[in-house]
């Protein structure tokens, strides 16, 4: 299935936990650093540093770009890590995030609450990924290096739906991430 | 007495940095591609693919596997007979990550644990340096990823907990990993020593090539029968499910004392790489 982003709710809900999709559009960078600066910013009364609405989140820092190409090795980093984060970047409506393993049960239901979507990179498939980038540019946080916040524009980007809207998971029940 | 430069080591720790992060050993190639052709689960074969054609863009195109490069850590073996000359070892390594990963475009991945400022350079390096007989130097360069790195556990079980007690322990460290270090894993397990030993041999277990089971007969079959248990919980590749979850477990043993038994569980992803040269 071929997915547009940013992502409109009536694709949301054709989402089903297990679907391999290719997704296509734009979607922006953040890990652990940039997270806790988001929040740090919006505590502070300052705006994000780009319009969150309805966007797609993908957890993961690159390698540095080698000359000639477009990025670097790029895949999804450990997304439990940013778990208490992503109540957060629900409120501020983002729809969509990319990473990789399980996240705890809370963020699954906060997920299906928010009508949201998490996709599950393959880990460690960094080279091959690297190849659906057609663009990127670093948009903030320049000074976090790998964790600076990228907008990258993803073409055919393969990833499996591992919590859909519904509240069902890709990864066994029992591996629901736990403290 | 032969006589190295401490320059030589530099270049050699660089070339090993770039070499281990682009190339997936043959062994881990071959366990894929088996793993493959025995999963009966659809997605789990369909991700297990897609591994093996990611190490080939690497290896082509010498992009990092991941791009988690890691910290590096060396093994470093040097034999007595060798005098370096024209610097200091410790530096010489550490000039050698730093070659490596600004060279190689290798993602720099280390940061003061508290501020969380990147260092910039990668370094330090871990290094694990020995002193054997000879006059050689041999050297491996692991790059070190941390989604399966802060998977791992120590575990100070009772003498009497024996053999089930540590296969709890190994088994409890994998299932809570589940998904997160990138499976199917390479899992190194340390068994005796102290503390810092135990966890020195665990991390070592991970450079074992994959089917190389333990010389000693009774560790092997630990082994075998710890990767069987693994292989039963269902996590999978990448967590999906399967039966794929770990490649191979490698136990390394120590004596220990009389009043403890400390267990190390070092979890290795499916790109755990390791290249060893000499000097």
């Amino acid at each position: 299935m071929e997915i547009d982003l940013p992502l409109v709710d009536k694709q949301i809900e054709l989402l089903k936990a297990g679907d391999l999709v290719h997704l296509n559009g734009w979607i922006y960078t953040a890990r652990d650093a940039a997270h806790k600066r988001m929040m740090e910013d919006k505590l502070q009364g300052n705006i994000l540093p780009f319009d969150v609405e309805r966007q797609t989140i993908y957890y993961a820092g690159p390698a540095p770009t080698p000359p000639g190409k477009v990025i670097g090795s790029i895949g999804p980093t450990t997304s439990s890590r940013m778990d208490p984060f992503t109540t957060f970047m629900l409120n501020q409506g983002v729809k969509g995030f990319i990473g990789k393993g399980p996240r705890s049960t809370e963020i699954r239901r906060a997920l299906q609450q928010h009508g949201a979507v998490y996709f599950a990179a393959i880990g460690g498939a960094a080279a091959l990924q690297a190849r659906s980038i057609i663009k990127m540019e670093t948009i903030a946080y320049e000074d976090l290096g790998a964790e600076a916040i990228r907008r990258l524009y993803v073409s055919g980007m393969a990833v499996y739906v591992a919590n859909d809207c519904y509240g069902g998971s890709i990864f066994p029940e029992e591996y629901d991430y736990k403290e | 007495m032969r006589l190295v430069s401490a320059s030589e080591i530099t270049r050699k720790v660089a070339e090993l940095c770039m070499h281990a992060n682009y190339n997936l050993n043959d062994d881990i190639v071959s366990a894929l591609q088996q793993a493959r052709t025995q999963e009966e689960d659809h997605r789990a074969q369909e991700v297990l693919g897609l591994l093996l054609q990611n190490a080939d863009v690497a290896r082509l195109e010498h992009m990092a596997i991941c791009q988690d490069t890691g910290m590096a850590v060396v093994f470093m073996e040097l034999g007595q007979e060798v005098h370096v000359v024209d610097g200091d070892l410790e530096a010489a390594v550490n000039e050698g990550v730093r070659q490596g990963y600004q060279q190689g475009y290798l993602r720099k991945s280390t940061a003061h644990p508290i501020t969380r400022v990147n260092i910039g350079d990668n370094t330090p390096a871990i290094l694990h340096l020995r002193m054997v007989s000879g006059d050689q130097i041999k050297i491996t360069v692991a790059p070190k990823g941390f989604g399966s790195e802060n998977m791992g556990g120590l575990f100070f079980l009772k003498p009497g907990d024996g053999v089930k007690g540590i296969y709890d322990v190994v088994l409890e460290t994998v299932r809570k990993a589940g998904g997160n270090p990138c499976p199917p894993m390479i899992i190194g397990v340390g068994i005796g020593g102290t503390m810092e030993h135990c966890t020195y041999l665990a991390k070592k277990a991970l450079l074992r090539h994959i089917g190389s089971y333990h010389s000693d007969l009774s560790i092997a079959s630990m082994e075998k029968e710890l990767l069987d248990l693994v292989n039963q919980t269902n996590i999978g590749p990448q967590g999906f499910g399967g039966k794929t979850t770990a490649l191979f477990v490698a136990i390394e043993i120590s004596p220990t004392h009389i009043a403890g038994l400390p267990v190390a569980v070092n979890i290795g992803c499916h790109a755990t790489r390791h290249k060893t040269d000499y000097l």
